[in-house]
């Protein structure tokens, strides 16, 4: 008797803060986002009109945070790649110290990091002159445009990138490997037959851990975009906090956890569900 | 090829990955030192985004602006209670899905996952028409602590119950043996071998607390946390001191990781002590098991 109530023993603070303030306040999150009315007297009254609305009139936003999001995370994939695997195989003794460089950015707060590339990227900077030298940075600007952003997205979420790619790398077999090479393949083809596809699983995890937090993201378009850069994040903040339009923004936010729930369920079914969900099952 | 040409085209071509990587280093690393360098900076206006020239000046008046010290210490609070909280029930949570068969299990993961899987703005406006809607809890520091503690939990669940996946059991089924009660079994064998998953649960805690701003923006009301004063001193400038604590914070948590690692290591080397070879003060289970 003792061993069946246990679990649910351990389990219940955790499981009912979840349920309380994660489950429950996505039905406040609907319920409010079909009321109609002006500020101080909303009405909940099934308005789905809230959803056409503003799909209609932020529809451009909503592309824009999927492409850019999309954007950054395939540039974080390129550049966390190589670093993963010299981290995992070619970094010797500087290993802990290449990981430590990959996790430090946390240390720092993030919207520094944020305002610090505006730094970075302003008009006067040598990485900029360097962009327009190499006709990268059209006009001589990099800041407010949609490169910014996009850099930005890219940086600040990267390290979502890396760690899993490295922990799927350093747990793979090196002598499958060998053996690709012994076999005569050539180190292209060990690499795309065997190193690539048995990583594959932390490519997955790591380019959801990105995408994600990056679609919803506003502090990069807010600090390094114009005006013509909002992503939908923007939006949904400034229609919370700064016009008190809830039901629309609450619309919003919903349509956006969908969106992104269909774009994870589809991804996985592609790629393979064991990677996420796989070890969730252990 | 050849030809000294050859050979250096050659070697580029064969470290072409780790100079990629170098590069991805610095990518990482600049806006650090960015923020390093300008914490020295003069700045002639409100702005410190050009440089004008060095002084220590805002080193020496780190703590010196009233709002700032408010919100950092709003913030320190803030995370120690949430770390707290989010790690002893995440970690009991860890404890019933890795130790136990039960009905529900796979709800209790999939509910565990989802929120690491939801754009944090969804999380915030979520919790805000809660808020909102039922009415009971006034916006600010109370309703930041349940949201820290709330995105703060799955991070926990999945820290801890990877060191539990690698426990052995064997060790509490030795206390066990010797007579020991299961309260003390926990205490004295389950506790100190998972510790260090513990621990690591509770930085990362820490760490996401501290650096929250997007849920922190929705649910604090007019309360003030560290990144919350960064966000609203950006339209009129960001004083130098920022600059000053966030590299305070950086080298703090450089230390504790530094210093945990450490300590993880040492507590390595006396677990691989072997019982025969065992000189004295170690392992203190499977010592005094073994004697």
């Amino acid at each position: 008797m003792r061993r069946r109530v246990a679990p649910y023993l351990l389990l219940g603070p955790g499981a009912a803060w979840l349920l309380l303030f994660f489950v429950v306040p996505l039905y406040y999150l609907a319920e409010l986002s079909l009321n109609s009315g002006v500020f101080g007297s909303y009405e909940f009254t099934w308005h789905w009109e809230n959803y056409s609305d503003a799909l209609q009139l932020y529809d451009s936003q909503f592309v824009r945070s999927f492409v850019y999001a999309g954007l950054a995370t395939l540039f974080a994939l390129l550049l966390a790649y190589p670093l993963a695997y010299t981290i995992a195989f070619k970094a010797g003794r500087w290993r802990n110290v290449l990981l430590f460089a990959v996790v430090a950015p946390f240390f720092t707060t993030y919207l520094i990091r944020t305002v610090a590339w505006k730094t970075i990227l302003s008009d006067q900077s040598p990485v900029v002159s360097v962009l327009d030298a190499l006709g990268l940075a059209p006009e001589g600007h990099v800041l407010a445009t949609a490169g910014a952003v996009i850099a930005g997205l890219t940086y600040n979420f990267l390290p979502f990138m890396v760690l899993p790619i490295y922990a799927s790398l350093e747990r793979l077999d090196v002598r499958l490997i060998e053996a690709g090479k012994d076999l005569y393949a050539s180190a292209a083809q060990t690499f795309l037959r065997v190193t690539l596809p048995l990583s594959a699983p932390g490519v997955v995890a790591g380019t959801l851990l990105t995408f994600i937090p990056a679609s919803g993201d506003y502090v990069n378009a807010q600090f390094l975009g114009s005006a013509n850069n909002q992503m939908i994040g923007n939006v949904i903040q400034s229609l919370y906090l700064k016009q008190s339009d809830y039901p629309a923004a609450a619309a919003l936010s919903f349509v956006l956890m969908a969106a992104i729930l269909i774009l994870v369920l589809v991804y996985i079914r592609f790629a393979g569900s064991e990677s996420l969900m796989g070890e969730e099952a252990v | 090829m050849g030809g000294p040409g050859g050979n250096a085209w050659r070697w580029l071509r064969e470290h072409a990955v780790q100079i990629v990587a170098v590069l991805v280093v610095l990518y990482m690393l600049i806006p650090i030192a960015v923020i390093f360098g300008f914490s020295f900076n003069d700045p002639a206006g409100r702005f410190n985004f050009t440089w004008v020239g060095f002084t220590l000046d805002h080193w020496r008046n780190a703590f010196g602006i009233p709002e700032l010290n408010e919100a950092l210490v709003t913030s320190l609070k803030l995370a120690v209670l949430a770390t707290v909280i989010s790690t002893v029930i995440g970690t009991l949570m860890a404890m019933a899905l890795v130790r136990h068969e039960f009905f529900g299990r796979r709800p209790a993961n999939f509910l565990i996952v989802i929120p690491m899987a939801t754009p944090e703005i969804v999380m915030g406006s979520a919790l805000l028409s809660f808020f909102l809607l039922i009415g009971t809890f006034s916006l600010g520091f109370e309703t930041l602590l349940i949201a820290h503690v709330m995105f703060c939990i799955s991070f926990v669940v999945v820290v801890v119950r990877s060191r539990l996946i690698g426990f052995d059991r064997n060790l509490e089924e030795a206390a066990k043996d010797l007579g020991a009660s299961s309260f003390e079994t926990f205490r004295l064998v389950t506790l100190p071998l998972i510790m260090p998953g513990i621990f690591g649960a509770a930085m990362l805690a820490f760490a996401l607390s501290i650096d929250d701003f997007v849920i922190s923006n929705f649910n604090a009301g007019t309360t003030v946390t560290f990144p919350l004063y960064i966000f609203g001193a950006a339209q009129r400038g960001i004083p130098v001191e920022v600059n000053v604590i966030a590299m305070i914070l950086f080298f703090f948590t450089c230390a504790t990781m530094g210093f945990a690692t450490w300590q993880q290591r040492r507590a390595e080397k006396l677990a691989s002590v072997r019982p025969e070879q065992e000189t004295g003060a170690g392992m203190p289970v499977g010592a005094s098991a073994a004697t």
